[in-house]
Parts: structure tokens; sequence; C-alpha cells
């Protein structure tokens, strides 16, 4: 069987994260642990982190046909005064796995979802912008506050996505890295969760870079097979002037670049699709699978992830299906966890030939 | 450091030194955040600042509550990009008039620690991280002369200052390779209403005003490497930046 149990909280010591290395040059994987993650980089490497932290995506309000759950994926930028993009759910709570979730009574464009019941100033309410046509949940959402207002209304209303494998609901400060800057993530972007800050220190003593963008990953399921058939939605992403400079000088100097976690593969890759990378501020919406080339990246840091899955299709650029799969087999037998919490794998080269990678 | 276009996150900012912290960072190009308990004195610190052409946002937040700390950060970081500048000044005296430790309650103990200690150091472990990946950041903690000297009265305060002050130089000792600065400044005496609060009796002649002292402060913001990290600064002894 090639399932794992999935981590049911984030209490575990960071430090004590497993981390299955595979090599894609050799065939092999081996038991790790990520504290050893230093052994197995070296100096000139650069990881590259996903510094978007989590929104408080997740908003209970009600329209005239009923309740409505409405999860944020991603943040317009400019006090919050755009369109936010949603999708929206009918009754139920944290325990009800997302596939499981009824969907939304109707709602039309022009209609209003009340987040907080109008009183003393405070109530907070959505009017929908338009709705999708791929699904009805899909919509885009325009708030009646904008800047200091809206942002403190939805840090006091909101709470993190919720998983149903988890013991009880996730607080906020749960679903975030160690190194985590604006909120603009649907949820964690959750590959760096055992990055605390003594590894990355234990990482740059060695002389390996550390650099981020910052990619407002999106939901990860919606309950919707069109919708999921669709996924990702398109997800803003920066990647700052120094990052593109660091990446350069670590290819120039022989390093490779290792992605940490599927948002740092689409950032990177997706702004490398039609030309060399470039800093900035952009949208991607690429969907990267076992037949993409990568330009950027070399290696990948994420959870440990089995086919049918996205994120198991993005890892397919980096490793044959065979490998990937012979590799969740072990992890399955040996006890790793899965999902937001669990265990890491690395995908990278050992690199003993340094001649064939300068070819 | 270069304040133009930093986000800078203030506590204790509706009136006194840290309002004056606030409008001075603006005024040198800061986004600023500012917090304190009272909205409508803050909105006041911010319509002030943007009436000089500053950029500040208003969040309305106890940092002596454990769950204000996360919102209060995601909040500040949504508004004005991951904080470059924190300056930890919220402090509570405690029970007014300020009673000697034999008379202190327990309770109010607590609440000072809450809200002079333990509030910064869930402010600096929201913010931190950020600060050591992109290898730049500074915060500074507003400490007291009570940190240094034992004064009839000033049990609580006095003990939480001097706690505020070794947090920072831990934290500083930690990171010190990191990039992130940590700096304890003591204002000297203003002519504050915590000042009145804390001496209602006292004269007022003599008294620094928050405004010179904010000045001060946002010079070592402006240059925070002329001092070694986790250093002890008396504002007293700098001169006023123009």
């Amino acid at each position: 069987m090639n399932t794992l149990a999935p981590a049911a909280w984030p209490d575990r010591d960071a430090s004590a994260t497993r981390l299955l290395h595979l090599d894609p040059g050799r065939g092999t994987f081996t038991d790790r642990r990520i504290d050893e993650l230093p052994l197995l980089l070296r100096a000139g490497d650069l990881l590259v982190l996903n510094d978007a932290a989590t929104l408080p995506a997740s908003l209970r309000g009600s329209s005239s046909h009923g309740e409505i759950e409405l999860r944020l994926c991603g943040a317009p930028r400019e006090g919050g005064g755009g369109r936010w993009p949603a999708v929206l759910f009918g009754p139920g709570s944290w325990r009800d796995r997302t596939e499981d979730r009824p969907p939304p009574p109707p709602i039309d464009a022009g209609e209003t979802i009340e987040i907080e019941p109008p009183g003393e100033g405070r109530g907070l309410a959505a009017r929908v912008v338009s709705v999708s046509p791929v699904s009805p949940r899909l919509v885009e959402l325009r708030f009646d506050r904008r800047g200091a207002r809206l942002w403190s209304a939805l840090f006091r209303l909101g709470r993190a996505v919720q998983y149903s494998h988890t013991r009880a609901p996730l607080p906020l400060w749960h679903v975030q890295t160690a190194f985590a800057g604006r909120p603009l993530a649907a949820e964690m972007p959750s590959a760096g969760r055992p990055l605390r800050l003594p590894l990355l220190r234990a990482l740059g003593s060695r002389g390996v870079g550390v650099r981020t963008v910052t990619h407002a990953a999106g939901l990860s399921s919606t309950g919707d097979p069109d919708l999921d058939a669709a996924l990702p939605l398109p997800e803003p992403s920066v990647i700052p002037a120094t990052t593109v400079a660091a990446i350069e000088r670590a290819r120039e100097a022989g390093g490779r670049v290792v992605a940490v976690g599927t948002s740092v593969v689409r950032a990177l890759e997706g702004a490398a699709v039609d030309g060399p990378l470039r800093a900035g501020a952009s949208v991607r919406n690429e969907r990267i699978g076992p037949g993409h080339v990568p330009r950027v990246v070399q290696g990948v840091l994420s959870g440990v992830h089995a086919p049918g899955e996205s994120h198991f299709e993005l890892l397919r650029a980096f490793a044959p299906r065979a490998l990937l799969e012979a590799a969740l087999a072990h992890a399955a037998r040996t006890g790793y966890l899965g999902h937001e919490f669990g265990d890491s794998t690395l995908i990278l080269p050992t690199d003993d030939d340094r001649s064939t990678r300068a070819a | 450091m270069e304040l133009e276009g930093k986000a800078a996150l203030v506590t204790g900012a509706s009136r006194g030194l840290g309002a004056a912290v606030g409008v001075e960072l603006a005024r040198r190009g800061a986004r600023v955040v500012v917090a304190a308990r009272g909205a409508k004195a803050l909105d006041a610190v911010v319509a002030r600042i943007r009436r000089e052409g500053g950029e500040a946002h208003a969040l309305a937040a106890d940092v002596g509550e454990r769950e204000a700390i996360y919102p209060l950060v995601g909040a500040a970081t949504a508004l004005v990009g991951p904080i470059d500048v924190l300056v930890l000044n919220a402090s509570s005296l405690g029970a007014l008039p300020m009673p000697e430790l034999a008379d202190t309650e327990c309770e109010d103990f607590e609440h000072v620690l809450q809200v002079n200690l333990l509030g910064p150091f869930r402010l600096v472990k929201a913010v931190v991280g950020s600060m050591v990946v992109r290898g730049a950041g500074t915060v500074v903690g507003i400490s007291s002369d009570a940190a240094v000297n034992g004064y009839p009265r000033w049990g609580a305060y006095g003990v939480s200052k001097a706690a505020l002050d070794h947090l920072l130089r831990t934290w500083a000792a930690e990171l010190a390779e990191a990039g992130v600065r940590f700096l304890s400044v003591d204002p000297g005496e203003m002519d504050t209403q915590m000042h009145a609060d804390a001496m209602p009796d006292a004269s007022r002649e003599g008294l620094a005003d928050p405004e010179l002292v904010a000045r001060r402060i946002v010079s070592v913001l402006a240059a925070p490497e002329r001092w070694p990290s986790g250093a002890r600064i008396e504002a007293s002894s700098l001169e006023s930046a123009a």
C-alpha cells in the first residue's frame, strides 16, 4: 500500500522531520533527517524559499440563500481594495473533507455575503463581482472596506484553511513557516516548514545560499472535480532581483538551485518559460509536469507526495515515475508521514561528475 | 539603514514617545504601522502623518494579549510588507499609584510582564525569521533607567524592563551573524502621560520633550550599525539629528 499516514498536528520537533533523498541520476533513495540537509548540499548551492505567509483565508458567512464558507485564494495588492478570488462552499466544518463539502447555495454577481453581522460598525461584507464559467464555486469578491480596516477584520474573523486529518482546528500561527513575510498564500507553503532558523544558519555556514521568492500558493483542493482539474489557479508571484542575481552566481560557480516546495518550482520555472529568468512581479499559471524540462531548478525539497496529486506530477519533471513510486512505497512501509506537517523528500542528483554537468 | 521605503511597526504609538517615533519614521520615508489599544487616538496619529504626506496605518491591538500578536503582525505585514524596523515601545506601569513590591498584586505583576516582556518576545518571534532570511532588520526596545537601578515602587516595571534589555541581548547573541540588530534605548525622563501617571506630584520641569527623544531614537534606527547588536543606549547621550 502506497498510503502515507498523515501527520495530524504540527507538534513534532521540526528537526526530527525525516528526509528521503532521491538521486535521480543513480536511481537510488536514502533515509536521512532534515538536519542532515547541509550534508547533502555544498558551498555554492542555493536554496530558494517561498516566504509567502498563510492568509486567514477561511471565512464564514451567509448570503440570502444560506450558509457559506469562503476560502480566499490570493490577495490583491494595494491594501486589498481590488478583486479577491475565492472558492465558496456550503455548510460543513473543519472535520469534513473538502471533497465531501456540499456546493454553496446558488449565488450571482451582485449578491452580498455577510461575513459578520452588521452592528457597532464592525460588520464585514463581500460583494460577488463575478462567477467563473469553470465552476459556480469560483468567484471574485470585493470587500466593503480596504486597508487597515479590512486586514484587521480578516485577521480577526478569518482562520487558516482547515484539514480534516488534523487533531483539532488549526490556529493560523501553526501554518506559518519560520521565515514567513507577506500574507498571500491560501494554504501554507509547507515544504519550508521543517526549515527552522538554526538549520538555515547551518546551511549558511556551509556556504549554501538562501534566497526567497514570494509566491501566492493557491488552494490544494476545491471540492469540485472540474475546478480541481483547473488547479493551480493563477498565482501572483514576485521574484526579487537579489534572488535572480544569486541564481546566476550559483550557476556560474557550478552550484545547484534547490527549490523548497512546488510553489517555488512554479515561480522559477514559470518565470523562465519563454526566456531568461527575470526579476519582478507576474501571475503564473503554468502546469508543470513530466514533459517539462527544468531551466532554473536542479533540485526540489518537498513533502512526500503520491500519484494522483498535482505535486507528484510536478516532481516527475525532476525524477522518473518509477523512482518516485519506489521511494513512496519505501516511505509508506517505513512510516514516513504525509501532508502539511509530515516528512520531506529531496530530489537532487548526487553530483560526483562535474564534467558532465558543466557540459 | 536608509529608512526610505522601509516597513516599520511601532507599538504603544497612540501618544507620547510611540506616536512621536511613528511620526518621525514617516518623515524619514518609512511606511509606518502604528499600534496601540485605543483606535481613536491611533487614527489621530495616522491623520497627522498623512497630512504631512507620509504613509501610516493604524492597527488597534493590546500587545499584552497573546492572541493579539499574530493578527497584528499579519495585518501590518499585509499593509507595508515584511517588517524592517520594529519599535517595542508599548508598556504598562502596572497598578497606579505604583505600589511597593510588598503591596503589588501578583496579577498586576503578571500583567506588566505580559505587556512589557512577553508581548515583545512574541512580536520579535513573529517578525525575526523574515528578517534573518532577508539578512536585515532592526528591533529596538524602549527601556528605562529603572531597568538598571532599583527604585522604590518601580519593582514590576523595572524588572520587566531589565528583562526586556536581556531578552534583546540574547536575541542579539543568537543572531549575531544574521544581519539583524537588536538595541535597547533608555529614553530618559520625558514629559508624557506615562510620566504623569507614574509620578503625579513631580515637577515637569527639566523633563525631555518626547518629540526630541523620538528624533534621537529614529537617528539610531537610521544607522543602527554604529552600535554593536545587543547594546543599551541612553538617548540623552545622543545628538539629535535635525
